[in-house]
This record gives structure tokens, sequence and C-alpha cells, in this order.
């Protein structure tokens, strides 16, 4: 056979096809298989003898047929065209592949991640006879009104650039040379390719040192995220994981949100595309979708590209991260991709470890978490960029001992741990408080403007937890011997640990005020919650009666202040001057 | 040209290995021809070098090592289509088995499919009526929907879902409405008992009927729904009808796929189920939908029999991790004669906010069922409070608690299988059980909406 590889099939078995004769050909090659070209990745070599995982679907394909190596790995494309994009797991953009092939998914065709012909207002930052090395930033692109692309040197190449020119050019055309000591000749274009099992490289990784604003409650205020954090949701089905990376993915104060939908539900990427659109960033007014990038490899498309969908995700987080903005990277679900993996495994008939996963999960999934992270970037200017995971995790049955949910709570650091039996309450979001964990809380009193007020929300934070800890046991009593029987301080604690979950932890995803509360607002209310409660307290040592406390109409209006808007966070902060006046009539 | 071989090597279980075999591609279908004369149908797993792996959907009993010639036919399996399929039943591999003729197809489809382009997806917000308040009240179906039927053995889930495909209509002018009905390895009883059923309302005529019996080979089940999905897909998107689709029952489905994964030798993820479960259920399961610039939908509907009534079972619970919400069925109501017996607590509509709302069913609604939800809710804590406390121990507001959960169960949720409630017949019932109680005790009702329907629901609640 040739000597770049090229050999033919000898078996398929499901996603696996076996060639022989591919001499020459290396682990991770992109080979095209059959008559149909289909897309696979070489991930077994015996001699000659290459096991291939294929992205399509493998139908119709049998032994004999040719196999072409294209000797690179797999790769994305990496430029200006990528916000808004919607891909499948090996990048090909669907709105493309939809105009071109129609509703149904076809095999074989290859497109380009970043459109060719669109041409796009180039403004370099630098003289032509500068030296540059990989991730230096030349010049830039305004890609959407969001979004400030950077165009950056390459990671391994290094010189002194020439010809670099202003102007309209497209992701292909040459915008300058790069001359390297050895006079060889590099050419920078707008677009750059880069392997998607590879991390790409900073200049050094530095620790998360701040909290990542979601407009969550439950998450800000208790069990915050940083930035360059890593974060895991799981649940069983009906829990809102869904929802609550789609929240996320809407109200984080990233620059940059990928959202990778993988082997999940089509209508919840339709719902993402519908949704997007429309909303509205609230710190900057335009629609959120220009910050988005979105990987959809539902359930019923290849289980193979499922398995490089948070590749293709990942490293596109990379890319903008490495220009020195904040990326927020949701992964639903990680099982998903975990299955996938599975799936090959069994196909490449290797030894199994827990539940037929393959032994090297644990590493696969600590190797891709671990990409998360703040960094220096390479390259000048100087600059920071952080990138964050939010992993769903779909664990059978629920069950926290299964093996990816342990696999994954051995890296991440932040758990927000999803009950069925607070979604069946229609507790949502239904993160149970007392299970879940944060690692980054001592970040949260630096994220507010006002450094007491920030301090004061920590110790906040840290009594309202106290409470809703006492009221776990509390309720235990109450159910053995009835409300009555407990002390009026007890069940002063049990009023505001109700108020705590029902006016605060609880959040209407899809009320178009509550959806998002910003932490002024968090504090507003948290506030009043515990003013009440300190309030109530005190008048009870004063011997007034508690359900003369438990009767005060103010507590309507803190149940109301979740929905009162962002403009008008006055009318919170009143409510602490009406709930003295109505202590003050009853006592 | 078609290839024949008379080298079948080995047979075990539902699986055929064949040696020597040109040129064969994975997933073909072939034709066996066994000693007797007789032909049975299988398709390739796996292709190494000249071996070929063939399962053999009508059973491997009766087939000998020397005497069978397999054929190998050069294509994936197929279905052909054409109107005429509609008021047919066809078994599981989609051969008529009424007495009707064959049909002269219009178009053969794959009955793999294919995956559909998320960005083609449009996205499900029409209501379906079905009738049945406890669906349509509170968990309401729409349009490309999935929502499952999580039931058990002894529970009524052959009534419900025959209820529905009698019921259920697409609220508009000039809609065409079809049901696909995929029997697996149901009783002839429970079929038989549909298909008079259909026959004798006349929703036979615009069904179309798969069936693949208890005792009809088990790997035939493997194509059933696939079948019915090819024809559900052409009906839906190239004769732009709306098919309802129910898929009844998927865990013998699931349990015929792990028959094979079993004869394969493949390593078993939970209960011995394969790996690949999760990915060949939403196959089947995604093929539900609405697409962009077609007037068709598929809606679905599996029904599953959880063993033992565990949700935690792989079969419902992959299954929850792919459908819209599920409808589970109540033993305990079941068995004080509530009917249909659907568990309102656990069960979810996903989709319900998209199709319900003024235009769509009535402004009122979505506050409606979150009140009615969250007053049962309540209630049925109220009558557990009562099993264990007595009943004089609650307080008055728990009293009225829980005679609103006892009506609630006695007049909403039952309503026997006959009873076709509208969906402003369901609403209206929905606020005569609510006028048991203040209108300051209705926290999560718009208080223009109480206004607007409170007053009429407390007349007929008095009358």
């Amino acid at each position: 056979m040739s000597e770049n590889g090229n050999g033919s099939i000898i078996k398929v078995a499901g996603p696996v096809v076996v060639a022989e004769g591919m001499m020459g050909a290396r682990m991770y090659d992109v080979v095209r298989v059959g008559e149909e070209n289909l897309i696979g990745e070489i991930v077994e070599l015996h001699g000659e003898t290459a096991s291939i995982q294929v992205y399509e679907d493998t139908v119709g394909i049998g032994p004999g047929e040719r196999v072409v190596n294209t000797g690179d790995p797999l790769s994305v494309e990496l430029g200006p065209g990528l916000i808004s994009s919607i891909y499948d797991g090996i990048q090909r953009p669907l709105d493309q592949l939809y105009e071109l092939q129609g509703s149904f998914i076809k095999r074989g065709s290859t497109m380009p991640g970043l459109k060719r012909e669109t041409k796009w207002a180039f403004k370099p930052l630098i003289e032509n006879g500068t030296k540059v090395t990989g991730g230096d930033i030349v010049g830039e692109v305004q890609e959407s009104t969001l979004l400030l692309h950077k165009i950056m040197v390459p990671p391994r190449c290094s010189g002194t650039v020439e010809g670099i020119k202003e102007g309209e050019f497209t992701v292909d055309e040459v915008i300058g040379t790069v001359t390297g000591e050895n006079g060889e000749k590099t050419e920078l274009k707008l677009m750059q390719k880069w392997p998607v099992r590879t991390p790409r490289r900073s200049k050094q990784r530095l620790a998360p040192n701040e909290v990542l604003i979601t407009g969550q409650r439950v998450i800000d205020a208790f069990f915050p995220i940083a930035k360059g954090g890593t974060a895991c949701v799981p649940g069983p089905f009906g829990t809102g994981k869904t929802v609550v990376q789609h929240q996320l993915a809407k109200w984080v104060n990233a620059d940059v949100v990928v959202y990778v939908g993988c082997g999940e539900r089509g209508n919840e990427m339709t719902d993402v595309l519908r949704e997007f659109p429309e909303l509205v960033d609230p710190h900057s007014g335009e629609p959120l979708m220009k910050r988005v990038v979105l990987i959809a490899n539902t359930s019923d498309m290849p289980v193979a590209a499922r398995e490089a969908s948070v590749y293709t995700g990942i490293t596109i987080a990379e890319y903008f991260r490495d220009m020195g903005y904040s990326v927020a990277l949701m992964a639903d679900s990680t099982s998903r991709w975990a299955e996938a993996m599975r799936e090959i495994s069994t196909r490449l008939e290797e030894m199994p470890a827990e539940e037929g996963y393959p032994a090297y999960l644990g590493a696969r999934i600590a190797t891709f978490y671990e990409r998360a992270g703040r960094i220096k970037c390479l390259g000048a200017p100087e600059r920071e960029g952080a990138l964050s995971i939010i992993g769903a995790v779909s664990p059978p049955g629920g069950d926290l001992s299964d093996s990816v949910v342990q696999a994954t709570l051995h890296v991440v650091k932040v758990f927000w741990s999803l009950q069925g039996k607070l979604a069946q309450q229609r507790h949502f979001p239904a993160i149970d408080w007392l299970t879940s964990y944060s690692f980054y809380k001592q970040f949260l009193a630096d994220a507010f403007e006002d450094k007491a007020m920030g301090e004061d929300m920590a110790k906040m934070s840290q009594t309202a937890m106290g409470l809703l800890e006492d009221e776990a046991s509390l309720i235990e009593i109450v159910r053995l011997v009835g409300a009555e029987s407990i002390s009026a301080k007890d069940r002063m604690v049990l009023e505001t640990t109700r108020s705590i979950r029902e006016d605060f932890l609880h959040q209407n995803a899809f009320h178009k005020v509550d959806t998002h509360t910003s932490i002024e607002k968090q504090y507003e209310i948290m506030k009043c919650i515990l003013h009440l409660h300190e309030q109530g307290l005190a008048a009870i040592e004063r011997g007034v009666d508690i359900t003369k406390v438990f009767a005060l109409d103010v507590r309507e209006q803190i149940t109301r202040s979740s929905y009162v808007p962002e403009k008008e966070l006055d009318k919170i902060r009143n409510i602490r001057t009406t709930i003295d006046e109505q202590i003050r009539a009853i006592a | 040209m078609l290839k024949e071989y008379q080298t079948v090597s080995e047979i075990y279980g539902p699986l055929m290995l064949v040696e020597g075999v040109d040129g064969a591609k994975y997933g073909e279908i072939v034709d066996i021809e066994i000693a007797d004369g007789s032909v049975r149908h299988g398709q390739i797993l796996q292709v190494d070098r000249d071996k070929v792996l063939v399962q053999v959907f009508e059973g491997t009993a009766g087939i000998d090592v020397s005497r069978s010639t397999v054929r190998f036919l050069g294509k994936p399996m197929e279905l052909g289509l054409s109107p005429e399929i509609l008021g047919r039943v066809f078994n599981g591999t989609g051969n008529p088995k009424d007495d009707g003729p064959a049909i002269l197809p219009e178009k053969r489809m794959n009955i793999n499919g294919n995956p559909i382009n998320p960005y083609a997806r449009d996205f499900p917000n029409q209501f379906i009526q079905t009738g049945i308040s406890t669906i349509d009240g509170l968990n309401p179906l729409v349009r490309g929907q999935k929502l499952p039927i999580f039931s058990g053995a002894g529970l009524p889930h052959d009534e419900i879902t025959a209820q529905l495909c009698r019921q259920a209509t697409v609220r508009g002018e000039g809609e065409n409405f079809a049901v696909v009905f995929a029997a697996m390895g149901i009783t002839f009883e429970a079929a038989q008992f549909f298909i008079n059923d259909l026959t004798n309302t006349g929703a036979i005529e615009r069904a179309v009927m798969f069936i693949n019996l208890a005792d009809d080979p088990a790997i035939e089940r493997i194509a059933t729904p696939r079948c019915a999905l090819t024809a559900a897909e052409y009906l839906a998107f190239e004769e732009d009808m709306q098919v309802l689709v129910v898929l009844n029952d998927m865990t013998n489905y699931c349990e015929a796929l792990r028959e094979i994964s079993a004869a394969r030798k493949e390593v078993p993820g939970r209960r011995g189920y394969p790996g690949y479960l999760y990915t060949d259920l939403a196959t089947v399961y995604e093929r539900a939908g609405r697409i962009k610039g077609k007037k068709g939908s598929i809606t679905m509907v599996p029904v599953l029999t959880m063993p033992e009534d565990d949700k935690t079972h792989p079969v419902p619970d992959l299954t929850g991790y792919i459908t819209e919400g599920q409808i589970i069925m109540s033993r305990p109501l079941h068995r004080r004669s509530i009917s249909p017996p659907v568990d309102c607590l656990p069960s979810l509509s996903r989709l319900k906010d998209k199709g319900i709302g003024e235009g769509k069913t009535r402004e009122d609604h979505a506050d409606l069922y979150n009140q009615l939800y969250a007053a049962y809710a309540r209630g049925k804590e109220a009558q557990e409070l009562a099993t264990i406390l007595g009943e004089a121990a609650l307080s008055e507001e728990d009293q009225l608690y829980m005679k609103f959960a006892n009506e609630f169960e006695g007049r909403y949720i039952s309503q026997g299988y006959y009873e076709n409630r509208t969906v402003e017949q369901t609403l209206d019932l929905g606020w005569e059980l609510l006028s048991m109680f203040d209108d300051t005790q209705l926290k999560r009702i718009d208080v223009e909406l109480i206004e607007k329907y409170m007053p009429a629901a407390r007349e007929r609640a008095n009358k």
C-alpha cells in the first residue's frame, strides 16, 4: 500500500472499523473510511492494522473498501466565525448542513468549521518588522457586538512579521508572514488549526481568585464557582440539570460561553437555538447568542462524534481563553460522553473496569477538567484568561456511587447535588443545600464593589447555612413530637429557614425577573430575611407572642422581593424599615 | 446480483456465523433459506474479513449448518410505504399480517432512519388534547414530544394507551391525525384488545399497527419500533399528518437487545443490559419531533413496565433521561379503583409550559395546574399524616387539604376510560375543586384570574 498509510477495511463492528495496510499511520490520525468517505480516527495500532472509531453511521460499509489517512490529528478551525455557530461533535456547521442536505444528517459530508466566503475587517495592532512569538496578538476583528476577536500568532511560530496590513480578509487569506530566524516563512491567517486532544499551551497556570457570577441565588450565595474553576451537577432525570446548565449559559458573567450538548435531547438544543437569540445579556443589552458557541451532538447522532464533542468544545473554549477572556464551558452531559467511551472500548474488546467502563475513564475525566483554570496567556501583551467548566452528570437511578460521578468528584471543586425529592416538591433549582459544596466560598466577599457589603454577605451566607443545618435536625424532632412542643426560638428558626428556602433558594428560571438576580439584590433579599429573623427573636425575648410575629404582613413583601426588578432595589431595602415598624407595633 | 452462500459454520442463540463471504456490508439484510424450504430474515451485526455475523429475526430454531442457504441482499432493511398503510396491520418486521393485499410502495425507506439535524428541529409547542384530565390539565402533551407511560405488571396501561389512541386530537382545523401502534412482545389478548378497540371506534382507519406478539420471535422486536417510526416519519414528513406513535412495551424491546448482546458475549452494563442501551434507545426515541418547514409531527408515547415498580431499573431510568417527562401509574390509586390511576405528583411533562396558555388552551392553565399540584401535594401529606395520627389530630387547614385530595382523586383523576373531556371541561373542573378554598389560599393563581373564573366555579360547585 502507499506510504502515507492508506489501507483497506477488514472488519466492521458498529462504530469501530479495523483496517490493514495502514503503514506509517499514527495514533489519533484522522482517516476517511470507505467509498462514502466517512470520518474516523485511529484509536489502536497493531503493526499495520489499525482500529478506527468512525464518527458516522457505518451501515453499508464492508471489508475491502479503502481507508485513506489524512495524516493529521482531529483538529478544529479557530478564527472569526465561531461565535453564534452551531456545530456537531467534529465541528461541522449544522446550520449549513441543513441548508445543503435538508432535515436529516447524511453521511460523509465535509464542511469546514469556518465559513470561507465571509470577509472580516482586520485591524493590525503591530507594525511590520515586529518580532513575535507564539500567542502574540497581532490584530483584531470585531466579530460580534459582544466580542472583539483577537488574532494571535499560532503557538509554535516565531520570527519577524512582514506584510501585515489592514483590510477585509476571509479566514483563509494571508494577512502577513512571519519569517523565522532560520529564514523559514510562516503565513499568518485569521484562522489557525489546533488538535482537539492536546490542551493549548499557556505561559503559566494560576489559581482561581475570583467568583464567576451566575445570577442564580443558591449558587452565588452558597456554592459559588470561580473563574477558572470546575463544577459538576449530578442528579437523576427530572431534577433540572439541563435547566441549571441553560441558566448558567444565559446569565454567567463570562465573555464567551461554549455550550456542549453531548448526547442529550434534540428538542433541548432547539430550545437553546430558539431562546438565546431572543434573550438579552444583562451586562451589555445585546442578544446572548452573540457570545455563545454551540456544540450539539444529540443522542441520536453517531456515538463516536459524541466522544469527540467535549474535546471540540474545550479546544474552542481554550482558544478564546488565550485571547485573555473569561470563558465558561457547559457540558451536558458528561455521562453520555463516558458512555460513548465505554461503547468504543467495548467494541475494541478492551478489558473493562467498573460497570463496563474502560479503566482509563478516571484519567480521561481528570484530564478534561484539568483543562480548566486561570492562566497567564502565551505571548504579548501580558493578559490573563480563565476557563471554567461546568459538567452535568446523569448517574443511573440518581445513584452517586456511579463511576462517572465518583471520577468527577475526585477532580471538581464545586458540587451541586440535585435531589429528586426537591424536584418533586417543585423546589427549583433542586440543589440540595446540605450535601452540595464549594471550595471557592472565600472569594465571595470580593465579588462586591462595596467591601463592607461583601464581608457582610459572606457572614450572612454562613449564618443562613447554619440555620438550614439546624432546621434539618429540628424537623426530625417536629416530626416526632409536633411543632407546638418545641421552643419559640426554634419555631422562629423553622420559620426563617422556610423563608430562606422559599424566598431565596427557590428561583423561577422561567420568570422574566426572577430568572437572574444580581449579587446586590441577593444581598438585599438575604438581609431582609435575616433581619426579620433577628428582630423576631428579639421580640420573642421581650415576651411577644410568636404567632403575632408569624402573622406580620411584611413577610408577604419578602416573598415578593425576588420579583422586584433590579432597578427598584430600594423597594427591597425599605422592607427592613417596614419590619422594624411592624415589630414595634406588636411589641 | 444477489450472492448466495451455503457456508454457515456456527449457530448460537439468535446468531449465525457465515464464512467465505465476499463483499458483505455492515447492517445489510440477508434471507436465509433453511432445509424445509422456508425463508427467514436476518441482519449483519459484524463483518470480519470473510466471516459474517448475522442476527436472525425469526430465531434460529430449525436452522442447520450444512443445508441452509444465505442470500445477501446488498441493502439495509427497508420498509415499503404508501398512504395505503393506514388502516392496516403488519407484523414486527413490516409484512402485512391482516388479510389485505401487499402494499405497493411509493417509496422505500431505510428503517434505521437518519438522525435529525438539531438545527432543523422545530420546537414542540402545540397542544394535543387527550381527553384525560391528568394529562391535559396537569401534564399536557405537545406535538413532537416524547412522553412515556411508566407502568408495572397488573396496571391498566393498555387501557390508558387505548384511550389515548381513541381520544387524542389536535386542536385546530383541517389537521390530519394518525396513530402508529407498535406492539413488542405483548400478549395476544392485549393486542386484540387494541385492535378491537380501534376497530369498534373507527379509529383503525387512521391507524397503522405493527404487531409482534409475546410468542413471536424476540429478535424481531428490534426491528418493530424502527418499522413503526419509519412509517410515522413517512406519514408525518411526506404526508403532512400529525402522528401519535405508541410503543408498547419498551421493556420487552430492551430484553431482546439484551439477548443479542449476551449472545455476542459483550461486556454487560447494569442488570445485564448492554452498555449501549442508552444510545440504542435514543435512536428510537429521538425520532419524535417536528421539523422546520414540514407540517406534520411525530409525538411518541412509549409504554414500559417497570420490574417491581422500580423507577431506577435501567429501562425506565434511561428512558427518563431521553424523554421529555413521564406519566407514572400508581398502584395504590388502582387498588382504590381510580381510573386511569395516574400518579400526579411524580408525573411530569417537561414541555407543558410550551403548549398551553392563551391561544393554545386557556390563559388560566399554567396558574391552575400549579395551584392544583401544590394543593394536591399538601393534601397527600395530610392524608399520610392522618393514617399515622388519626384524622382528628389534623389541624382544620390540613383537614381541608385532605378533603381536597380525596375529591381531587375521586373526580379529577378518576374519569374512567371512556369519558373524553375537553380541556375546558378539565380546567373548569379544576376551578370547581379549588372553590373549597378561600381565594386568599390560592397563592399560585393570579388574582385577576381568580376574579374571572372563580365565581362561576363556585356556582357550579354549589349546585
